[in-house]
Formats: C-alpha cells, sequence, structure tokens
C-alpha cells in the first residue's frame, strides 16, 4: 500500500480530521481534570509545592458556613431563573408566533437583551439601574411607588437583582420555541378543534408534548450555565451584602485566586461537577416519564 | 370585522409595551452616555438628555492607568478574531471527520465531545491557569486564542447538521473522479458550508468578545487588557467614577454586538434554531 492509499482509508482519515479535536480534549480538558483530581487532596498556593492533606479539603468544606451558604445562593438563583426564563420565553413566543407585518421587529426587540446580556457592559448597566439613585427606582417614584429601595444593599432584594437580569435574557430561548411551535403539524391543532378542544386543552395536549423535547433540553443546558454563573454576580454585587448573593462558582475563585487555596478551590469545583452530574443524571432518568419524542 | 381589528390593535400596542420594557434598560445607557454625568441620576426618570454632549466619549476613552481605549479595542478584537478563526478552520475540520468518515471509536469520540460541551470552564479554570502558568502563557494572549485551534463542540454540531445535509452522492462522484477524502473535504464540502461557518464565525466572535472570567484569569497588565475586563475595571468604584464616561464606553463596547445583530441577524437565527441552544 503507498502512503497515499494508506492516508485515504476510511479509519485513518477519520482520525486525521478529527485529530486536532483529540489533540485539544486531552490538552486542555483531560490533563486539567486529572491535575484539578490530584489537587483536590492537596494544600497548594500556587508557589510553594502542593502538600498532600488527604480528604482534609472536603471536610472543612462541610464545616464552612461560606460554602454552604454559596451553595444555597447558587441553587436558588438557577432554580428560580432558569424556569422563570424558560416560562417567559414560551409565552412570549406564543404570542409572537402570530404572523403580522411587524413579527420580524418584535423578535429583534425580545431577542436583543439576550445577546447583550452576558456582556461586563450589561452588568455595569444593571448595577446603575438598581442603584438607589438609578433608573429603577426613579421610575418607581414617577409613577407614584416608594423610589428608596436599596435593591443592591438589602439581603432580601439583592439575588432577585441577578435573578431579573437573567430572566430578561430569555430572547434566545424564545426563538428555539418560535421554530418549535412552527414545526407542530397545523393538522392537530383542526383535528383537536373539529373536536371541540378549547385553547388551554390545545396547549397542553397539543402544544406542550410537542415542545418538550426542546424544553428538557434547554432545561439542561441553561441549568448548568446557571450553576456556573460568574460574570454578573462578580460585578454587580460581588456576593454582597453579607453573602446572600454569593455564587458558588465566585467563591470558588475568591478561594483559589484571592486566598491562594488552589487545592481547596479545586475540591470545590468536584464537588458541583458532581452534583451538576447528578442532577443532569436524575433529569435524563425522568425525561421518559415527561418528555415526548415523536417516533416512540 | 371590527372587533378582530379592535383585537389587533390591542396585541400590536401590548406587544410594543412590553418591548419598550425590554430594551428601556439599553435605551436608557446609550441616552445617559450623551448626559452630563450629574444629570445622569438627578434625572434618571427622563430618557432624553437635556442636551446631546460627547464630552463623556473623549473622557472615556483617555482610559485609565495611561491605557486608553483604543488599545483595549485593538486587543479585543486582536484576541477575538484570531479565536474566531481558529475556532472555524478547526471546527470544519473536525467536523467532516465526525460526519463522513466512519473510523473505529467514532461514537467514543463523539461522546468524549458531548463531555467537552457540557463541561463547564469553571471546572477546569484551576488546573487551567496551573498549567498555562508553568508554561508562562499566564500574561501573554495564548491561552485566550490557542485552545480554540481545537474545535468548538458548538461549531463542530452546527457544521456536522449542515454537512448531513450535503448529498453523499456528491462525495461518491467526485470519488470515482479520483478525488482523496482530503480532496472532497477541500473542494467539495467547504465551499458548500460557507453558511455554517459564517454562523460558527459570528456567535463564536460575540462569545470572546463578551468573555470576562479567561480574561479576568490570564491577564494581568491593563496594557493586554480587552474591552469587557477594562470596563469593569474602569467601573470599580476605587476611582472618582464618572458614570457618563463609564456608560459612554459600555456603549461603544457593544458596538460590535449592535452591528452583527443588525447585519447579521438571518445567521443568528438560523444557528439558534438548528442547534437549539445558545451556549
Amino acid at each position: 500500500m503507498t502512503i497515499s492509499q494508506r492516508l485515504n482509508k476510511e479509519n485513518t482519515a477519520g482520525y486525521i480530521f478529527i485529530s486536532l479535536f483529540i489533540i485539544g480534549f486531552l490538552a486542555f480538558t483531560i490533563v486539567p481534570i486529572g491535575v484539578s483530581f490530584v489537587l483536590s487532596f492537596t494544600d497548594y498556593d500556587i508557589l510553594s509545592a502542593p502538600t498532600f492533606i488527604g480528604l482534609n479539603n472536603f471536610k472543612e468544606m462541610f464545616q464552612d458556613p461560606t460554602f454552604w451558604q454559596s451553595m444555597g445562593v447558587t441553587f436558588y438563583y438557577a432554580l428560580v431563573s432558569v424556569p422563570l426564563r424558560l416560562i417567559f420565553a414560551l409565552l412570549v413566543a406564543m404570542v409572537l408566533v402570530r404572523p403580522s407585518k411587524a413579527s420580524g421587529v418584535y423578535r429583534a426587540v425580545y431577542y436583543l437583551p439576550s445577546i447583550i446580556g452576558s456582556s461586563v457592559a450589561v452588568a455595569v448597566l444593571w448595577k446603575r439601574l438598581f442603584a438607589s439613585d438609578g433608573a429603577i427606582n426613579a421610575l418607581l417614584a414617577m409613577v407614584g411607588l416608594p423610589g428608596d429601595t436599596a435593591w443592591l444593599a438589602q439581603t432580601n432584594t439583592a439575588l432577585w437583582v441577578l435573578i431579573i437580569l437573567a430572566v430578561w435574557q430569555f430572547g434566545s430561548s424564545m426563538l428555539i420555541f418560535l421554530s418549535g411551535l412552527k414545526q407542530i403539524p397545523v393538522s392537530y391543532y383542526e383535528a383537536a378543534t373539529i373536536d371541540g378542544a378549547s385553547g388551554p386543552k390545545k396547549f397542553f395536549s397539543i402544544t406542550l408534548p410537542m415542545l418538550t423535547p426542546v424544553i428538557f433540553f434547554n432545561l439542561v443546558m441553561q441549568l448548568i450555565n446557571g450553576f456556573m454563573a460568574f460574570t454578573q454576580c462578580y460585578i454587580i454585587t460581588g456576593g454582597k451584602p453579607l453573602n446572600t448573593t454569593l455564587f458558588y462558582s465566585v467563591y470558588m475563585y475568591q478561594c483559589s485566586f484571592q486566598f491562594n487555596r488552589m487545592g481547596y478551590g479545586c475540591a470545590m469545583a468536584w464537588i458541583m461537577l458532581i452534583l451538576v452530574a447528578v442532577m443532569t443524571g436524575i433529569l435524563f432518568k425522568t425525561s421518559n416519564k415527561w418528555v415526548y419524542y415523536e417516533s416512540k | 370585522m371590527n372587533a378582530r381589528k379592535n383585537r389587533t390593535v390591542v396585541y400590536h400596542i401590548l406587544v410594543c409595551l412590553f418591548g419598550l420594557v425590554m430594551i428601556y434598560p439599553v435605551l436608557w445607557m446609550i441616552m445617559s452616555s450623551f448626559k452630563n454625568s450629574s444629570e445622569i441620576f438627578q434625572n434618571a426618570d427622563s430618557l432624553l438628555p437635556t442636551s446631546f454632549k460627547f464630552s463623556n466619549y473623549t473622557n472615556g476613552w483617555s482610559g485609565f492607568g495611561g491605557v486608553s481605549f483604543s488599545v483595549f479595542f485593538k486587543n479585543s478584537f486582536l484576541i477575538c478574531i484570531l479565536a474566531t478563526v481558529g475556532t472555524v478552520i478547526s471546527s470544519a475540520i473536525i467536523a467532516y471527520g465526525f460526519a463522513r468518515c466512519n473510523f473505529k471509536f467514532r461514537n467514543f469520540w463523539f461522546g468524549c465531545m458531548l463531555i467537552s460541551m457540557m463541561m463547564p470552564f469553571q471546572m477546569i479554570m484551576i488546573p487551567q491557569f496551573i498549567i498555562f502558568k508553568k508554561l508562562n502563557w499566564v500574561g501573554t494572549f495564548l491561552p485566550l486564542i490557542v485552545p480554540y485551534f481545537f474545535g468548538l463542540p458548538f461549531g463542530i454540531f452546527l457544521i456536522m447538521q449542515f454537512i448531513r445535509g450535503i448529498p453523499k452522492e456528491l462525495d461518491e462522484a467526485a470519488k470515482i473522479d479520483g478525488c482523496s477524502t482530503y480532496g472532497i473535504f477541500g473542494r467539495i464540502i467547504l465551499p458548500l458550508i460557507v453558511p455554517a461557518l459564517i454562523t460558527t464565525a459570528i456567535f463564536q466572535f460575540m462569545w470572546r468578545w463578551d468573555d470576562f472570567l479567561a480574561a479576568l484569569l490570564f491577564l494581568n497588565k491593563p496594557s493586554r487588557y480587552p474591552v469587557s475586563l477594562a470596563l469593569k475595571m474602569f467601573s470599580d468604584p476605587s476611582a472618582q467614577s464618572d458614570w457618563g464616561a463609564m456608560f459612554a464606553m459600555a456603549t461603544l463596547s457593544l458596538v460590535p454586538i449592535f452591528i452583527i445583530f443588525i447585519c447579521l441577524q438571518k445567521y443568528l437565527v438560523e444557528g439558534i434554531s438548528t442547534t437549539g441552544m445558545k451556549d
């Protein structure tokens, strides 16, 4: 066999094409995961050599009140903001699916926030919007409501400022739902109308089941991202007040890069990975109960 | 007929009102960038400035610590363009391998790609930092660029979907004419998947432009900062905060995104609806 014949064998060609992925996957995912695993059992400040301390990082973590608080805050944030965002996205998609000349413009307007929402620009803007002398309070005062709430300084409102920012970015989920809605055959609705089904009945018996695969996929991906949210918390609240908005990944960042405790940070990362994996697993396990796949 | 017309009018009014609420924050930012710093919070409830001023833009552009925003923008463009070019080239090659070649353990490697897609950056940021530190890459642009030359799962998926839509007969005809697998990729497939490449490029450019965490970790000198990181430092209350200038720079930092949004919306919508995901 000549070299060119050998290179043309499908097996060889396949590996040549994906070789970049294999190298990158090993170098930037597998090796870091291995390093992280080893370091999670050590005390490491990056300057001196790591010292093996067994399970002490994990033991310490379970007694660290800030760890538990950040975990609670993150769960609250993800489990509230992701479902809210998906519900909003679905509602608005149902409204916009109605054809009209302006629907392109409407779609663009609702979609815009999700395009820019993760930027630093919007984070600093949000901080100013909800400042005591910001636009939200000014607008509330204008319509006669109390306009002196310190949204970002109160323990019971600060996290909601971040949740509102997350829900505000429902646009891209809305687009996904819109394209899902358009794929539902009109004949289903026609048949339901002939059978005398009401609007809500159609929604719960046709629309919602047909969308469950899309909803499921988005729920999983967005929950993973929600648990890992970083930038908005880091810039807008920095975890304040009294750590009531301290996200898990921000606390992990503080431990590793501000207190120079890389080992502890790695251990925290592993706990989160396990939690997210278990949660994803549960979602997948229960998915055949509520996710409707047409081929079945 | 009349009742239906009324309902249509109500529909449009409601949709417009809600749309206004949605983009009000952005409008407020843009308008505030033309206001005096004192006016921004005194007249926080009014959208229009008493008079349009561009001084915020000139003040803001001078930056901080002796580094102006022209440097930050240059850094951002350099990082984003290189990372995007790397992403598109590598993702196209990898996607072709997965979509058209039958090789051993393909499903295994495909599973690995799913894992790397689900793996949040936060999980591996600490060891990556340590590795890059040992390589002396921290403080340079390399950690923000090099990893993307090994494919981006989102792009690989998108391009794979596209390649699957191309009839296999095309490949086979070329093969009979003596074209090698690499020739088929370069001459037949590559020209046909340009729309998917553009979509991948747009998304990756926007994500790199917005990226904050990696820049925060891997860069340490203001002269190397991209716009996102510079904006955060600029808004820190340690300095006497000039909110007008901050809003001006925040607005400017969104201009590339706005341009993409307005000119290339078709690709954005397609990318989102075909892959069914956003990040």
